[in-house]
């Protein structure tokens, strides 16, 4: 694997936009070509050498590659846009869009991540150690097809509207979850393990949610199926008893599926 | 003194058109038929400082100079800024607006207007799950049904009640005594008062009375006794109601765009409103604010293909509120040139946007000393539009209505101003 490290400069306060910063863009050019790359600052155009000393070396297939940005990048969106093979690590925070429209590969960040985290992921494993915001996996605005393959892990919390529109892949969320997460969903897996504000599944059509925390709140538009234990789901087992939920009633056709543990959620079972 | 005719309102997107001015040289004294928020724009009631000639900050004091020079300085900001925001647009016409998007996009800007802190949930939720929307004309001469979810007509949109609620329709000879009112309301206000039906519901709960209001109606049983805080026997009692309208009419306002979920709770009540269709006729018609906020959406989307919050920075129109929001970008502290034309971010945006908006250049279009024009750079007044210079508006439904000019005050108008702004970015855009 070679490696390409790109270490952040100061961050301007109007944001850059690196959706050069992909091992696709990267493969098959010098290390003098990857400096040149253009890159959005506003509405200018700058070299990527003016935000990142960049060094290492690249190679001619993108799956060798491994991006390294080391340091935090918190003004810098789009990284790994569309990537399909190869690596990104980021050592610290990352702005909006990061792993947008990613079709295969690995990102991996270190730090925190700002809203829209892999939208419209098709594939690929994006994973961010700290807090995301709104938006994690979902679809652009107006869409109705959200994030349909791969693997997006958050290790902290996130905020509204996750795997909103989702039709596949899978969603790993470890800690708390504010409103509506997979609202509008229509396919693939969505496991919550911390808690959830309310609105769970809002409008959701298909595929299924497993909440391990506590759902402050539940939609009364759900039909209550009663307990079930140690799920298997896509193959894995998720060990524990739940409640299980079918809705969202309230849409025409609704048979998304939510669990909630028993443990701590006796508040939203019916009896 | 001369008394003009059929004027329209310049305040609110009801845009009532049978207004009668009563004007003494180039001032409007006295109004007919206009409600008292109408009355007091027209006759500039309250103290209203007026602007008559161009201003700029010079040392910290707002300085008189020529047009040319504030022209000038306002277009080297736009042109200047690398993430500069026009910011307003919804009291002044469309064709002020058509220049505005052609001025962003020359300037490389982001021009959002003031549904995004209003009705922007609406229009969110109207592109994920589409718009059954009629006219005032179908509501006064047939609803049967009349729902007011989130808002107070009785206070703010005075005229939209004795327009198409008290009035008498074609079908509906009676008026009001044909009609029956539901308001959705967590507080008791005088528009609940007229109701037959009052859903008190608890704050923040919309989408979940919401959504079981949508599974009674398609046949479901809920999963629990009480939703929002309504019991449920009252809530199967109301979609009764609203299943059985011979015409119904959901008119929704800021205390749903703007509580818990807001696009999301438009959404689901979009959705309601089309399954009621399965066996009801059922309309819906945002309380749209400014007299022209309608205006620049549809101004927009025919221009740019996006109704707000469109970022031109790489020179093709983007669209993401959240990232391409005023406030967002205030907030986030993204834009580092601001123009403000024909509102007051100064008076209604948060403390954290208004703090950026004080370290970045401002450019203020406005006829009024207002929160806004007190943090400007560069103010420029412009001749008000429906009052001083005419223009086309429109309504809250959709419907475009040309708009008069009763008084002749020698000014300038937005879109006059406007065009000799892109001009000079023009010529500096060529010049870099």
């Amino acid at each position: 694997m070679s490696e390409i490290i790109l270490k952040p400069k100061e961050q301007p306060l109007v944001p850059i936009e690196a959706n050069n910063v992909t091992p696709d863009v990267f493969a098959g050019k010098t290390l003098e070509e990857i400096k040149n790359l253009g890159i959005w600052h506003g509405n200018r155009q700058d070299r990527l050498s003016k935000f990142f000393d960049i060094e290492g070396e690249s190679s001619e297939n993108p799956s060798e590659i491994k991006i390294i940005i080391d340091g935090s990048v918190p003004k810098t969106k789009w990284i790994g846009k569309a990537m399909t093979a190869g690596e990104i690590l980021v050592k610290g925070d990352v702005n909006m869009y990061v792993g947008a429209d990613m079709k295969g590969g690995k990102i991996l960040v270190e730090g925190n991540a700002a809203s829209w985290p892999g939208q419209d992921m098709q594939g690929g494993e994006l994973t961010i150690m700290g807090n995301a915001g709104d938006y994690v996996g979902s679809a652009y605005r107006g869409d109705w097809r959200g994030m349909s393959g791969g693997l997006i892990t958050v290790h902290g919390n996130v905020g509204n509207e996750i795997a909103e529109y989702m039709l596949g892949g899978k969603m790993v969320i470890k800690g708390n979850v504010s409103i509506m997460p997979g609202v509008h969903m229509n396919g693939g897996l969505l496991i919550i393990e911390g808690n959830v504000v309310a609105r769970v599944g809002g409008e959701m059509k298909g595929g299924t949610i497993v909440v391990k925390g506590i759902i402050d709140e539940f939609l009364a538009g759900f039909k209550y199926l009663g307990i079930e234990r140690d799920l298997n789901l896509e193959g894995e087992i998720i060990e524990g008893a739940y409640h299980k939920f079918k809705g969202d009633l309230a849409t025409k056709g609704a048979s998304g599926i939510v669990y909630a543990a028993v443990a701590g959620n006796s508040h939203i079972a019916p009896y | 003194m001369e008394i003009v005719k059929n004027v329209v309102c310049p305040f609110c997107g009801m845009l009532c058109d049978d207004i009668i001015c009563k004007v003494e040289g180039d001032e409007i004294v006295g109004t007919l038929n206009a409600c008292r928020i109408g009355h007091s724009k027209f006759v500039h009631a309250e103290g209203a400082e007026r602007y008559k000639k161009p201003l700029i900050r010079k040392n910290g004091e707002l300085v008189e100079v020529t047009m040319e020079e504030a022209i000038d300085k306002a277009a080297t900001v736009l042109a200047e800024s690398k993430r500069p925001l026009m910011y307003g647009w919804s009291c002044t016409d469309c064709d002020a607006q058509a220049v505005g998007v052609e001025l962003a996009e020359e300037a490389k800007a982001i021009i959002d207007n003031t549904a995004s802190v209003c009705h922007g949930p609406s229009v969110l939720a109207l592109q994920d799950v589409g718009y059954p929307i009629c006219t005032f004309g179908e509501v006064k001469n047939r609803a049967d049904v009349v729902v007011y979810w989130g808002c107070n007509p009785m206070h703010a949109h005075p005229r939209n009640l004795s327009r198409l609620v008290f009035s008498r329709g074609f079908f509906r000879e009676r008026g009001l005594a044909d009609r029956t009112v539901i308001v959705v309301d967590p507080r008791k206000s005088d528009s609940s008062k007229l109701a037959d039906i009052h859903l008190q519901l608890d704050y923040d709960k919309d989408y979940e009375l919401l959504d079981a209001m949508r599974a009674v109606l398609l046949g479901n049983e809920i999963l629990y006794d009480e939703v929002a805080g309504i019991p449920k026997e009252t809530i199967y009692e109301a979609v009764d109601v609203l299943k059985n309208a011979k015409f119904g009419v959901l008119f929704f306002g800021m205390g749903i765009t703007h509580s818990r979920g807001k696009h999301r709770n438009i959404d689901t009540a979009i959705c309601l409103v089309t399954d009621l269709n399965d066996s009801a006729k059922f309309t819906l018609i945002p309380m749209r604010g400014h007299y022209n906020v309608t205006g620049f959406n549809q101004v927009c989307t025919w221009e740019s293909g996006y109704p707000f919050c469109v970022d031109f920075a790489t020179g093709s129109a983007r669209y993401n509120p959240g990232e391409t929001g005023s406030n967002d970008l205030l907030q986030n502290k993204e834009t580092d040139g601001m123009m403000v034309v024909a509102s007051d971010p100064g008076a209604h945006f948060p403390q954290k946007a208004l703090e950026r908006m004080a370290e970045i250049p401002v450019i203020s279009i406005e006829p009024h000393r207002t929160p806004t024009t007190e943090m400007a750079d560069i103010i420029i007044p412009p001749a008000i539009v429906g009052m001083e210079a005419e223009g086309t508006a429109y309504r809250m439904e959709g419907v475009p209505i040309r708009m008069r000019k009763v008084v002749d005050i020698g000014l300038l108008s937005d879109k006059e101003i406007l065009e000799r702004i892109l001009t000079r970015v023009k010529e500096i855009n060529a010049s870099k």
